[in-house]
């Protein structure tokens, strides 16, 4: 079975059908270039055909890219340069065929797919929602290998070309025909006639796709003195760069590398940029952050295929999920659920008060759904249906799943876990969305323990992705199983850990915070230190963090995880001062930072009484920004490696995707456990046992991590 | 083959809101969905057992003129549920609900939701027809000048927009000025009339505060933006005072007249739905229903005549195919378009006179046991979403039958057109 089949039709149009045998979508992958040039051979020789349309023999998807799994292969740079080059040979030749080719584009058209596409001479595309044009490769620490950091500047113009693939993000039709990325958008039933018909216009005028005239537009004329003149150019990506280091820190060479290779290709031509763009290809798929990226895609699908239970369970199916408690969590949970999952919610309140803040929330995030024009007014009013409201103490009679996110408080929990299940279907899942409370405890009031689990979502629902799920000896595998799968259709990436006290990413955050309050207690100032951690590679740093958590939920927390695991835990010192002044943070505009209603100004300030509230004096100590960073992400990867060591993680996969995805550890560092490997464990454990000489036990190393420095294992 | 008797299976409503209240940025659509919803999560069965939905509005909706198919496809409910929608003035949920149990009653179906919901907030306004005509000329012209010339000869007056009107086509009438002949020609005082108001309201606040509308009336959590909620009616008075009546001025005739804002329903926004099912069927989901459709009947009378007096036509009729008398009736439920209108029908019924006269019949329909009649409040308190009324009506008097213990009870009403709406149910023993 051959991935490519040729049929020439009697006006002289040939059909190019791309249809990689035996899976679901076409992926490129090296082997095919000798298909390829076959095909090519054939073509050049025919003199009876006058065109090509390039078109995709899958349902609803194009090319998806090139087979990552591909890279994997390539152990040294000259070979991962190679595969671009290769790739860069088969497209160059694509483009300079004999006759006029069109790409009849239905689905998902991504990054080496859109590469193919970018070589032919002409692109129509359906009209159908599935039809996204895109450059991913950034996402995975890569850039376009064949040839797209070339052809897209060209089609579309630098600016929206750097846009497009510093990104990442992914156009839909309609935009990529007002970028000029495809001729045409039609509906899909007849898109293979249109590019038959544009296939033949091409073949009657020679091969040249209709000019466009030049007009003399404002964009155009930006766009020329940007890219025409070095005065220009050099403004364009000394802005391009300025801006992106802003977003980096420097962490990710990948976009770094497109401006380079886009610039070359500008100044000194498409064969220069060519040879750039293999060479910085080759260097990033060796590149540690690359591997690391990777490494967390194949770690997301796999999670998708995966039932989160040792044997193949099966889930069961969830008509309705009951969601007690409207506050900013439970409304998060019913918009995923309504939305994403487009399963019936049935939202219950304390009061109408809660009901309709909650039902607000959603609507909120409908209403900015609807004007960036992501669904209509039709789809906007058919999820909001979806959600049923009610204040009545037997809420869920109906309903198979409960996910409770009430006040904190076991008694609480307690009560509203007995009240669902006399009220509820006999083996209605009761799931809590407790942050800190061990899943047993809850369980313990419970007549049916087998179906209680933890359901740990993050704030806010609707953009964090990931979801904890907790189970305990108790919990059924069917009823993680079902919860695994309805958190999966709400969009998440779930990881399932096991019960414990903070689970998992609370217990992994905790000694994360308490190192950044010691350092500041030691007389770094607030700024020294969150700006450590974001050049780091979080997304925020961790004092930052601590006012938008809520520096009273944090000590709440603190206390537990405290009582828990001892000293190791203890709170730092200062925070019943910081309680004692009202400080808690963001949410009532008191916390180390100032809150001002007032919009546009830019960047947050410190508020600098904070220090005397706390007895310190700022700036006494001076500290390197790696070495802060690093005392605080010792302080996690340590107690990550604790939660592996004690099963809590099911494997270091989980736990970096967990720390990834919930916490926002750097990715382009792959999570705490490739860290360790990264650095390798005797380097960690040599560095922790420094740390336990100057600040005492919390840092002494996990034995896991001792073992494996002392026998040279990794993780991976 | 015996005939399968027609279950209500549970009934809801949105709580009656006056007109620009709760429901002000909300359509009968809106209203309808959110009622259809929630019926469906209470009763527990499941969206797809249901085959088809019948739902009404009497204010017409530009934008979805067939309401029983949008709610089904707005909801969560499989897209493949037939629906249509039916109209059939303040009678229309009577329509609607007849039309499922006689589909019931045909084979054709074992599941439908019927009901109706009005929006008096939301009404379709027209424009003149010159300006109709000019706006249409206007598309058609070829060029400026064409365009222009479309409105020529307009004058003011045919740019003020036209809002639809309560009142019938064919007599030019106003149902508050046909109730107002009616209370003149039928001897209907002004005493009586207020008298029926006060305790309409007296009796609805009454069973308010006694808890038995709380399991037939659902919360509503305003859309579009959710800033506010209704739990309850909010045009009954809590404290009415029976002197007060009295001090309203007549509004169709302010010289002679006895017909006051007081004594007629009022403008109002609200939903109602209600689940009906094959007997045999909603036994074998084990579901407790409310009761049974015993029979129904629809009359028409002369507009010109007065115009409503349905309920003294549809009754008879209604009972007589249900073989029983109005002295089996252990509540009646009228809907009270107007107090005078209650009150000409009451005593019509009672009349040996009337009977003969517009029924051709020997002996009047019954006596009105006063203790049975409208025991929770009616139209005039509560309200009167035009489409909704029926099945509020229908609901409302199950569920009393239910709590005395009753067996039978009379919802009827009159609706514009001249026509006229009973309907017999039997409450689940």
């Amino acid at each position: 079975m051959s991935t490519l089949s040729l049929k020439v039709r009697e006006d002289g149009i040939a059909v190019l059908t791309m249809d990689v045998p035996g899976e679901s979508t076409n992926t490129l992958k090296a082997k095919f270039a000798e298909e390829f040039d076959a095909v090519f051979d054939d073509i050049d020789r025919s003199s009876k055909i006058r065109a090509l349309v390039l078109a995709s023999g899958k349902k609803d998807s194009f090319i998806v890219g090139a087979d990552i799994h591909m890279l994997e292969a390539a152990k040294t740079r000259d070979e991962a340069e190679q595969l671009s080059r290769s790739g860069q040979k088969a497209l160059d030749r694509l483009s300079k065929l004999r006759v006029p080719v069109v790409a009849a584009i239905h689905g998902p058209c991504l990054g080496g797919g859109l590469e193919v596409a970018l070589a032919c001479t002409a692109r129509i595309a359906s009209d159908d929602s599935k039809t996204k044009l895109g450059l991913p490769e950034v996402q995975l620490g890569l850039l376009p290998g064949a040839g797209g950091t070339q052809r897209l500047p060209k089609l579309v113009g630098v600016q929206a070309a750097l846009d497009m693939m510093l990104t990442g993000k992914q156009v839909r039709a309609k935009k990529a025909k007002s970028l000029g990325l495809v001729a045409d958008v039609v509906p899909a039933p007849i898109l293979f006639d249109a590019a038959i018909a544009l296939a033949k216009k091409l073949a009657d005028s020679n091969g040249k796709p209709a000019k466009k005239a030049n007009a003399l537009d404002a964009k155009a004329l930006q766009e020329a003195a940007l890219t025409k003149t070095s005065l220009g150019r050099k403004f364009l990506f000394d802005q391009a760069r300025k801006q992106l280091l802003a977003k980096t820190h420097g962490n990710y060479p990948a976009p770094e590398k497109i401006l380079d290779v886009v610039r070359i290709g500008l100044e000194k031509g498409m064969d220069a940029g060519l040879d750039a763009e293999a060479k910085a290809f080759g260097e990033l798929v060796v590149s540690r952050e690359s591997a690391a990226l990777r490494s967390i895609f194949f770690a997301t699908t796999a999670l998708k295929k995966e039932s989160g239970t040792d044997g193949d369970e099966k889930a069961r199916p969830v008509e309705q999920v009951g969601m007690l408690g409207a506050g900013l969590m439970g409304a998060g949970i019913a918009y995923v659920t309504a939305a994403n999952a487009k399963t019936p919610v049935r939202l219950k309140d304390r009061d109408d008060a809660g009901v309709l803040k909650g039902l607000a929330y959603v609507e909120d995030i409908l209403r900015g759904r609807m004007k960036r024009k992501q669904l209509d007014r039709f789809e906007h009013d058919r999820i909001l249906a979806n959600i049923t409201a009610t204040t009545e103490e037997a809420a869920f009679p109906r309903a198979d799943v409960v996910i409770e996110a009430v006040f904190e408080d076991i008694a609480l929990k307690h009560r509203v876990l007995k009240s669902v299940e006399a009220h509820g279907k006999p083996d209605v899942i009761f799931a809590s969305n407790t942050s800190s409370l061990p899943i047993s405890q809850i369980a313990a009031a419970s007549a049916h323990p087998e179906t209680v689990i933890g359901m740990h979502y993050f704030s806010p629902v609707h953009k964090m992705p990931l979801l904890e799920i907790i189970t305990t000896e108790h919990t059924a595998p069917w009823v993680t199983a079902t919860c695994v799968e309805l958190g999966k259709k709400q969009g998440k990436t779930v990881i399932v850990v096991r019960d414990g006290v903070g689970f998992y990413t609370t217990r992994i955050l905790a000694p994360f915070m308490n190192e950044s309050a010691y350092l500041l207690a030691e007389g770094l100032t607030i700024q020294e230190i969150d700006e450590a951690l974001v050049n780091f590679g979080f997304p925020v740093g961790p004092i930052t963090l601590m006012d938008e958590v809520g520096i009273d939920v944090g000590d709440k927390v603190g206390h537990v995880l405290n009582a828990a695991f001892g000293d190791r835990m203890k709170p730092p010192p200062g925070t019943e001062k910081l309680i004692a002044d009202k400080r808690f943070g963001r949410k009532n505009k008191r916390g180390f930072y100032l809150y001002d209603d007032k919009k546009g100004s830019k960047k947050k300030q410190i508020d600098g009484t904070v220090y005397g509230v706390l007895g310190l004096s700022p700036g006494t100590k001076t500290m390197p920004a790696t070495q802060i960073a690093e005392r605080c992400t010792l302080a996690m990867v340590n107690e990550a490696a604790l939660c592996l060591q004690e099963s809590i993680l099911r494997s270091p996969r989980d736990g970096d995707i967990g720390a990834i995805f919930g916490l926002g550890f750097p990715p382009f560092r792959g999570g705490p456990f490739r860290y360790v490997d990264t650095v390798t464990p005797r380097e960690v454990v040599r560095k922790l046992e420094a740390l336990e000489k100057t600040h005492g036990a919390r840092f002494t190393p996990a034995p896991i991590l001792v073992e494996m420095a002392r026998n040279g294992t990794k993780f991976y | 083959m015996t005939t399968p008797r027609v279950a209500i299976v549970a009934g809801l409503r949105t709580p009656f809101a006056k007109q620009g209240t709760a429901y002000k940025d909300m359509s009968a659509l809106d209203l309808g969905k959110t009622v259809v919803a929630e019926l469906l999560e209470r009763t527990g069965v499941a969206a797809r057992e249901v085959e088809r939905v019948v739902y009404g509005q009497v204010l017409p909706s530009i934008a979805a003129p067939n309401i029983a198919r949008e709610i089904v496809l707005g909801t969560g409910m499989s897209r493949d549920i037939d629906a249509y929608s039916v109209s059939r003035a303040c009678a229309t949920s009577y329509q609607s609900a007849v039309s499922i149990t006689e589909a019931i009653l045909a084979g054709s179906i074992s599941t439908g939701i019927a009901g109706g919901a009005d929006s008096s907030s939301d009404v379709p306004v027209t424009i003149s027809k010159k300006l109709t005509e000019s706006l249409m000329k206007a598309q058609k012209a070829k060029s400026f000048g064409d365009r222009l010339l479309a409105f020529k000869g307009l004058s003011p007056k045919d740019f003020v927009p036209i809002p639809p009107a309560i009142k019938e086509f064919s007599t030019g009438l106003s149902m508050g000025e046909s109730a107002e002949k009616m209370a003149k020609e039928n001897g209907i005082s002004r005493e009586g009339q207020d008298r029926i108001a006060h305790e309409s309201h007296e009796k609805a606040s009454k069973a308010w505060a006694d808890g038995k509308f709380a399991g037939e009336v659902m919360h509503v959590y305003c859309g579009p933006r959710f800033g506010a909620s209704i739990a309850e009616d909010n045009l009954i008075r809590k404290d009415s005072d029976l002197a007060s009546y009295a001090k309203l001025k007549p509004a169709f005739d302010r010289k002679h007249g006895t017909v006051t804002a007081g004594n007629s329903s009022p403008l109002t926004d609200g939903a109602s739905a209600m689940l009906l099912m094959r007997e045999d069927k909603a036994k074998s989901l084990g579901l407790e229903v409310l009761g049974y459709v015993k029979s129904y009947a629809f009359t028409a009378l002369d507009p010109r005549g007065q115009l409503l007096m349905g309920p003294s036509y549809a009754t008879p009729l209604a009972l007589d195919r249900a073989g029983l008398t109005l002295a089996d009736m252990d509540l009646i439920d009228m809907h009270e378009a107007f107090a005078a209108q209650v009150l000409s029908n009451t005593q019509a019924f009672e009349s040996d006179a009337w009977a003969n006269e517009h029924l051709g019949r020997s002996q009047k329909i019954g006596e009105i046991d006063w203790s049975k009649f409208n025991v929770n409040g009616g139209s005039i308190a509560i309200g009167h979403p035009f489409a909704a009324t029926g099945a509020r009506q229908i609901t409302q008097t199950l569920r009393e039958l239910k709590r005395r213990g009753g067996k039978f009870g009379l919802c009827t009403a009159c609706a514009a057109g001249g026509l006229g709406a009973a309907m017999i149910v039997e409450a689940a023993q």
